[in-house]
């Protein structure tokens, strides 16, 4: 490599601007209020009170949405244990055609879904229309096919289902996580109780709406809005079997402390802190284009993001420099832009506490790379941010961030790489890149993570299982491995 | 030269599936309005306005040369960047193109299958050189390339360069022809060590001609040349690039790769026959509110 490398750059302020284009959301139908939907009813909140959503990208009102309370979360524990007999003994076949016309209607609702969840989230529409709607279709129709073949998943095994789920879901991807639980679970004959996350109830609430227009039976599937406390009310009703989690490690714990000694089922899919890992020998300008991918998807609200990049050393300085460049490129600010590629973060909470990393990585005295895009002034908005020649011992590589926020490290030999990637509390995914078949498998044996990609990353379907090692969680969600959460297997 | 530089069995590797996506994701930027008219107006002027058939005649160069400095006289719009053709018509283009400031191309060296030897593709390209040939396409030695002749294609490449003179050197890869990602991105790598001043995927002969993700490689390998050397190297593809809509794409596509330098036709072409007139219909549309019949259009 010549000394030159870093002496040329390219320049990306060009005179040539994308002008404006945002996605119209004239054809959305948004209540002002939104009341609990329990027993195939929209109904009011016991508490009668109300919590103000809001948008992220210019913190204006949208909607009022229900605080259930817990005699809520009794009301719908109580539906969905009335519905659960009629539902686990509907023909299979039957159960699955309600399960695919859940996912036909999402498909033509999918315009719609897309716009209101980056209006509520925060997340550029360019991926709610083009992953976040399309993957929570394709759950409802992969699992929907599973409803009448339970059997075979498992031969020679006798399989039921478990009764009644209580699932509580994140706000990073609101629509799919609640296709993610309720799939599985509606497959194989369980009835749900879900909470979505208190910032991004309204695609739930629009879910209810369309499971309503599906014909279910009532009280299969209820979804009840709050906050933290009507979470810790499910938890904690004796009348369910199984609590499906999707959240931080240390709500996961709090779970686990509160469901000891019930026969409570659990699955948690918890936080993660992934190694992206770079060998010398890989695609360089195609791993550059996933290291971005891994980490400033969604705006880095992702359990399995790639937030700890180890670059081999001998090309730490290209890689720096074409990440840099790549980084000037990306467009933050309107989610609703069709050319938006970095949308709001999504609550001022969680802008507070990426700030407080940003904070954490200058007093360590850390070099910070941010690029210059220019960002909305009003809005919770975060630029793209590298630290360089980060520390394994600083808490920008020990802790979550879950923003748009990448430390890179360096390294020399594979086996310093797999010490250093598996050394963290977290083992929910990894990514290696490298031209190197042999090299790639030996890494992903190696690594502990419930996913490792190779020369790509934050690739989801919903054939594959997905779930994490140590404090990532337990309980694989996707595939046929999803269905062993929602059954008794005897 | 320092070691390795010039190894081209060891050029950087491509994954052809990361390429594609990334070749994709280009065509979910969204160019509306102001930004749509500076686009096509940019992409017109980035044409090279091609005619290489057997049956080209003197009147329809001239033709096709008055239509490349008038592109369409009820629109405010600018010249085309090149006329293309073959050396016997370069006299002509040239005569008919006057000081209008458009460019005149030669395909030279044995175009298009590039099966003949040195002394041949040499005397071909004199003569478009001679005739006052501003640029020359010349074809890479495919057969040599997949023998692993890697020297002999260098060395074909910057004696061909030398004949040029003042002209400047396209070199067309023939990417239909190279098979994989990772061939592509060594036959860049030698065309522009040896000395191209564009490089260009294809004559437009054979299918596949140009694609996004062929194209954006090529442009990552002139990416890695600069950021090394500081020297800027021209792109162009060539062949299949018919409407403005995938012109604006491959637009978004250069300026997300290599930025601002390289948005002029300096460093960036098409080479295209039919593109021209969807951008016509475009701006015209732009103009009006309402698609023109293609009739309306001059089809040269």
């Amino acid at each position: 490599m010549s000394k030159k490398q870093n002496s040329f750059s390219l320049k990306f302020d060009t005179e040539w601007e994308y002008a404006a284009a945002p996605e119209s959301i004239d054809h959305i139908e948004l209540k002002e209020k939104y009341d609990l939907f329990i027993g195939g009813k929209f109904i009011k909140p016991s508490s009668k009170k109300y919590f103000k959503t809001i948008n992220p990208a210019n913190e204006e009102v949208i909607a009022q949405v229900a605080e259930a309370n817990e005699k809520d979360v009794d009301n719908a524990v109580k539906a969905a244990r009335k519905a659960f007999p009629i539902w686990s003994k509907l023909k299979a076949k039957e159960r699955g055609k309600y399960i695919y016309r859940i996912a036909r209607l999402i498909q033509e609702r999918a315009r719609e879904f897309s716009v209101i969840e980056s209006l509520d989230g925060g997340k550029p529409i360019r991926e709610s229309r083009d992953i976040d709607i399309p993957l929570a279709a394709a759950h409802f129709f992969y699992y929907a096919g599973w409803a009448d073949k339970l059997e075979y998943a498992f031969p020679n095994r006798k399989v039921e289902p478990l009764g009644v789920a209580g699932q509580i879901i994140p706000w990073n991807f609101p629509l799919l996580m609640a296709a993610w639980k309720i799939a599985p679970a509606l497959a194989c004959g369980n009835c749900v109780v879900l909470k979505p996350a208190e910032t991004t109830s309204l695609t739930a609430l629009k879910l209810a709406e369309l499971i309503k227009d599906a014909g279910l039976p009532d009280g299969v599937v209820n979804i009840i809005t709050g906050d933290g406390k009507t979470g810790a009310a499910i938890v904690n009703h004796p009348d369910i079997d199984k609590i499906a989690f999707t959240g931080s490690t240390d709500v996961g714990k709090l779970i686990q402390q509160s469901i000891a000694g019930t026969d409570k089922k659990a699955t948690l899919e918890l936080g993660g802190k992934a190694a992206n890992i770079i060998f010398e020998d890989a695609p360089i300008d195609q791993a550059v284009e996933g290291i971005i991918n891994g980490i400033f998807f969604n705006q880095g609200h992702v359990c399995c993001a790639g937030s700890r990049l180890f670059v081999q050393e001998s090309i730490r300085k290209e890689v720096e420099q074409k990440l840099k460049a790549r980084m000037e490129t990306l467009i933050i600010g309107d989610p609703l832009d069709k050319n938006t590629d970095i949308g709001a973060i999504n609550s001022k909470q969680q802008l507070e506490s990426i700030e407080k990393y940003l904070k954490i990585g200058k007093e360590e005295g850390l070099t910070q790379f941010q690029t210059k895009v220019s960002i909305p002034n009003k809005g919770y908005f975060c630029r793209p941010t590298l630290f360089l020649d980060v520390a394994q011992s600083s808490r920008l590589v020990q802790e979550e961030i879950f923003g748009p926020v990448l430390t890179i490290q360096t390294f020399r030999t594979v086996d310093e790489v797999i010490e250093k990637a598996n050394n963290t509390p977290y083992g929910l995914s990894a990514g290696v890149w490298t031209d190197k078949g042999s090299k790639a498998f030996n890494l992903s044996s190696q690594l502990n993570a419930g996913v490792v990609w190779a020369n790509t990353f934050n690739k989801f379907d919903p054939t594959s299982p997905f779930g994490g090692y140590k404090e990532s969680g337990f309980g694989r969600e996707g595939g046929m491995h999803g269905l062993e959460a929602y059954l008794k297997i005897n | 030269m320092k070691i390795n530089q010039l190894d081209f069995n060891n050029t950087p590797k491509i994954d052809q599936v990361g390429l594609t996506e990334r070749a994709a994701r280009f065509r979910t930027r969204s160019i509306k309005k102001a930004a749509k008219i500076q686009g096509l107006k940019m992409a017109l002027n980035m044409i090279d306005l091609t005619t290489l058939e057997g049956k080209d005649t003197v009147g329809k160069v001239k033709q096709l040369c008055y239509k490349a400095v008038h592109p369409d006289d009820t629109l405010d719009v600018p010249t085309v960047a090149a006329i293309c053709v073959y050396p016997n018509m370069v006299g002509i283009a040239k005569k008919a193109l006057g000081n209008s400031g458009v460019k005149v191309a030669a395909v030279a060296t044995a175009f298009p299958s590039g099966m003949s030897n040195l002394k041949v593709k040499l005397e071909d390209v004199r003569m478009a050189v001679d005739q006052g040939a501003d640029e020359v396409d010349m074809v890479i030695s495919r057969g040599k390339f997949h023998e692993g002749e890697f020297q002999y294609v260098f060395d074909e490449i910057s004696t061909i360069k030398e004949a040029c003179g003042k002209a400047r050197l396209k070199v067309i890869l023939e990417t239909g022809e190279l098979g994989t990602a990772d061939k592509v991105r060594q036959a860049s790598d030698i065309a522009i060590y040896a000395g191209a001043d564009f490089i260009k995927t294809s004559t437009g002969k054979i299918s596949p001609a140009a694609t996004m993700p062929v194209t954006l490689l090529m442009l990552e390998a002139i990416k890695d040349y600069y950021l090394k050397t500081g020297k800027m190297v021209g792109m162009k593809p060539a062949g299949g690039i018919s409407d403005a809509k995938t012109a604006l794409h491959y637009l978004v596509m250069l300026r997300e790769t290599l930025g601002q330098e390289w948005m002029s036709n300096t460093w960036f072409r098409f080479g295209a026959s039919r593109l021209a007139n969807d951008i016509l219909m475009q701006l015209k549309k732009q103009e009006t509110g309402i698609y023109q019949s293609a009739d309306y259009f001059s089809k040269d």
